[in-house]
């Protein structure tokens, strides 16, 4: 980008401010991006929407997919889980790639059941290929499972646990008020 | 410009320190309080569970940060692995003024009679360096009084018939139990134990000019929003800015004690606020990084005189590190048993607090605090589905219907479990980090088992319909009750400091921290630590007061 464009941008920029009184997010008004996630591709987004939702399927609550665990993942691989963009980005796609050889499709393809049984194989560190070498499929079970429940349970400023569902579903209300906050009985 | 020199360095501002800064402040002393971190607020991390002290996955609450800290793991078999503040196993304590005191559980716990003398009650232990402490429980009674009276403490030892003795109540009366502390007190009085209130440094009614606890869920891990938890950084560390003889030294860490020529003690060097390395120098330095961190700084102050680091000639600075054990038993319920009164913990006993057969020490055993929803995410019966509708089915439904009960079980003290400086891994500032190695001694594991059927037990008389054990174990302890690494002791060749706290041979240097628990106690160690720091911090001022320039 050039200086003049840079400056016009930027002019672009304070000018939408004023006119919409700050509520916009920049990025998004000025230059829509091709993909909204930061680390994620959109297709890994797919995959991830998948695993997080076999992780806390949808009940008479939502689940992960709907509560916002792939953006919550996506915002902390960019933040405090940069250490594991590498495990994600090689996860994902071994996870890919073993669906290829084993069904030709891809895992969110796969019927619930079939993800159900990949999933708990990766658990039990029974992955066969070099892709999941020294106990990597157990690792990285370990790591989607853990960012999903922090996702779906954790604070929704990380980006999950969308319009607090998770806290809903719990009955416990939030935000926590300073003082004693008491239910409806 | 060079900084003017002082009486008194105080490195670290967190449970000893802070207490320390008051005593020698008040006294007359000029000094400077280093701290590494900054003022921590409630603001800055509100009820967020992810970022707490206690669930740290995207970070501490009050640091330290993953960015410029990081500490070796050696494991058993001689690997090593680099962990951050925020990762498991690193053994973190709150980077900020009044350090863990600010976001802790504030149960202020004296420690028992026996506690001060192990090796004369359960005699000597294979592969333990278990002792006697070189002070009894009656020297540092006094010291816990005025902790609990210039800090505030609420509770009513009377109703505890294990607790030492003292001289004065508390001075707060103690804290009504939530609906689940009443089950299990009804239990636990059912059973033939002796249930009371937990201490807490925590204001009951108002005190000390803060007010009472508004009992919010998220207490532990958190910094109180309303001031009602009593820590340094509320009590003894303002006390001490108000003298004017004390100035506070936020986001500055000391690198090395300044060894001169003649082999004299003369300062620190430090890095300040913009990381620029600066000297300070005084007549005497008194040292309450935790136990860890201490140790830490002693270990990198070599020097001709020093050659394996100040007070280390022995070898006995980092060793005998020591945490908590802690184990306990879940329990299901039929009905709800929580009732969203917080933080939580309100009812223990001390029954198995010594005297067990067979076991050294014990602990006590109470209810836990308040489980947040993450944390509950990762508590499951043994074979219970970890993820999953099931598990999701099993969060939604029991949340409010279990209970935990769990205590710090004193561990064994161990030569092997230690505190060492990494020879590669420097931090952000280039100085070696913190090395941890060794495990639990292997009879932990036994107490450990005895203390969770205890727990068991109890859960069920309260009308827990399904429980199930989390036993303590071997791993390698340490975390935010960490202890036992400078030992004080009369005999200079088992021990790192005399009983007020000084290095042997080293007139004008001191510690004052959970470094000095010759063991740990069955219990909480703050109020102990908060104790030591008065004993050590008195003892400086009336030695100073006298005339005694510590030379």
């Amino acid at each position: 980008m050039d200086k003049q464009n840079k400056f016009s941008r930027r002019r672009f920029i304070t000018l939408s401010l004023v006119a919409t009184g700050g509520m916009c997010l920049l990025s998004r008004c000025v230059n829509p991006p091709l993909s909204s996630w930061r680390f994620l591709t959109g297709q890994e987004s797919v995959l991830l929407d998948a695993l997080v939702e076999q992780i806390i399927p949808a009940d008479e609550w939502p689940g992960g997919r709907d509560a916002g665990v792939t953006n919550f993942i996506d915002k902390q691989l960019v933040g405090p889980y940069t250490r594991y963009q590498e495990s994600y980005r090689k996860g994902l796609h071994a996870i890919q790639e073993t669906c290829k050889t084993k069904f030709q499709k891809q895992f969110e393809n796969l019927s619930w059941e079939e993800q159900t049984q990949f999933l708990k194989k990766m658990e039990a560190g029974k992955m066969e290929g070099k892709a999941w070498k020294k106990g990597f499929d157990r690792e990285f079970f370990e790591l989607i499972r853990n960012h999903a429940m922090q996702g779906f349970y954790g604070s929704p400023r990380h980006g999950g646990n969308k319009n607090n569902v998770s806290y809903k579903m719990m009955a416990l209300d939030y935000p926590v008020i300073i003082g004693q906050n008491r239910y409806k009985k | 410009m060079g900084n003017k020199h002082v009486n008194a360095i105080i490195v670290g501002a967190g449970a000893g320190g802070g207490v320390v800064a008051k005593e020698l402040s008040v006294a007359g002393l000029s000094v400077v309080l280093f701290e590494r971190g900054g003022w921590a607020t409630y603001d800055d991390t509100d009820t967020d569970e992810l970022i707490s002290q206690r669930t740290t996955v995207l970070g501490n609450a009050y640091g330290p940060d993953d960015q410029r800290y990081r500490r070796v793991m050696a494991n058993p078999d001689g690997s090593t692995k680099i962990v951050l503040p925020s990762e498991g196993g690193y053994s973190n304590n709150a980077a900020c003024v009044g350090s863990g005191t600010v976001s802790y559980g504030a149960m202020a716990w004296r420690y028992m009679e026996e506690d001060f003398k192990l090796k004369t009650t359960y005699g000597p232990i294979e592969g333990s360096t278990l002792e006697d402490w070189p002070i009894t429980y009656e020297d540092l009674e006094p010291c816990y009084e005025k902790a609990e009276w210039e800090l505030g403490v609420a509770g009513d030892d009377s109703l505890n018939p294990f607790a030492a003795p003292r001289r004065k109540p508390q001075p707060m009366p103690p804290f009504s139990h939530n609906r689940e502390a009443q089950m299990l007190h009804d239990a636990a009085l059912r059973l033939g134990f002796h249930p009371f209130p937990i201490p807490m440094l925590r204001n009951s009614v108002p005190y000390g000019g803060r007010p009472a606890c508004y009992r919010m869920r998220t207490c532990v891990g958190f910094a109180c929003p309303v001031n009602a938890k009593a820590g340094t950084h509320n009590t003894v560390i303002p006390v001490a800015l108000q003298s004017g003889n004390c100035e506070l030294r936020t986001n500055t860490v000391v690198s090395e004690i300044i060894v001169n020529e003649q082999g004299k003690i003369t300062g620190v060097t430090y890095f300040d606020e913009k990381n620029r390395k600066q000297v300070q120098t005084a007549d005497l330095i008194i040292i309450s990084a935790s136990a860890t961190e201490t140790a830490r700084l002693l270990l990198n102050s070599k020097s001709k005189f020093f050659p394996k680091g100040i007070g280390n000639d022995n070898g006995w600075v980092g060793r005998n590190l020591q945490g908590h054990a802690y184990t306990g038993a879940y329990g299901i319920f039929d009905e709800e048993v929580y009732d969203d009164l917080g933080p939580g913990a309100s009812v223990a006993i001390c029954d198995f607090n010594h005297h067990n057969k067979g076991i050294m020490g014990g602990g006590l055993l109470a209810n836990e605090f308040i489980r947040m929803p993450y944390l509950f995410s990762n508590i499951r019966p043994p074979g219970a589905a970890r993820w999953g509708a099931e598990h999701k089915l099993f969060q939604r439904l029991n949340f409010k219907k279990v209970a935990q009960v769990a205590g710090p079980y004193q561990e064994i003290p161990n030569f092997e479990a230690r505190v060492e400086v990494d020879p590669n891994v420097v931090d952000f500032w280039g100085i070696p980090v913190v090395r941890l190695s060794g495990s639990r001694h292997e009879k932990d594991v036994e107490g450990c088992k005895l203390m969770s059927e205890k727990a068991e037990l109890w859960l069920k008389e309260a009308g827990a319909v399904y429980t199930w054990q989390s036993v303590g174990g071997k791993g390698l302890s340490g975390g935010q009750h960490q202890a036992g690494t400078c030992r004080m002791g009369n005999d200079p060749k088992t021990s790192v400091t005399d009983k007020y706290g000084r290095i042997h041979a080293v007139p004008n240097l001191f510690v004052a921290d959970g470094s000095l628990h010759v063991n740990n106690g069955g219990f909480n160690p703050a109020l102990t630590i908060m104790a030591l720091g008065y004993r050590v911090g008195g003892y400086i001022a009336s030695e100073w007061l006298k005339g005694n320039r510590f030379k």
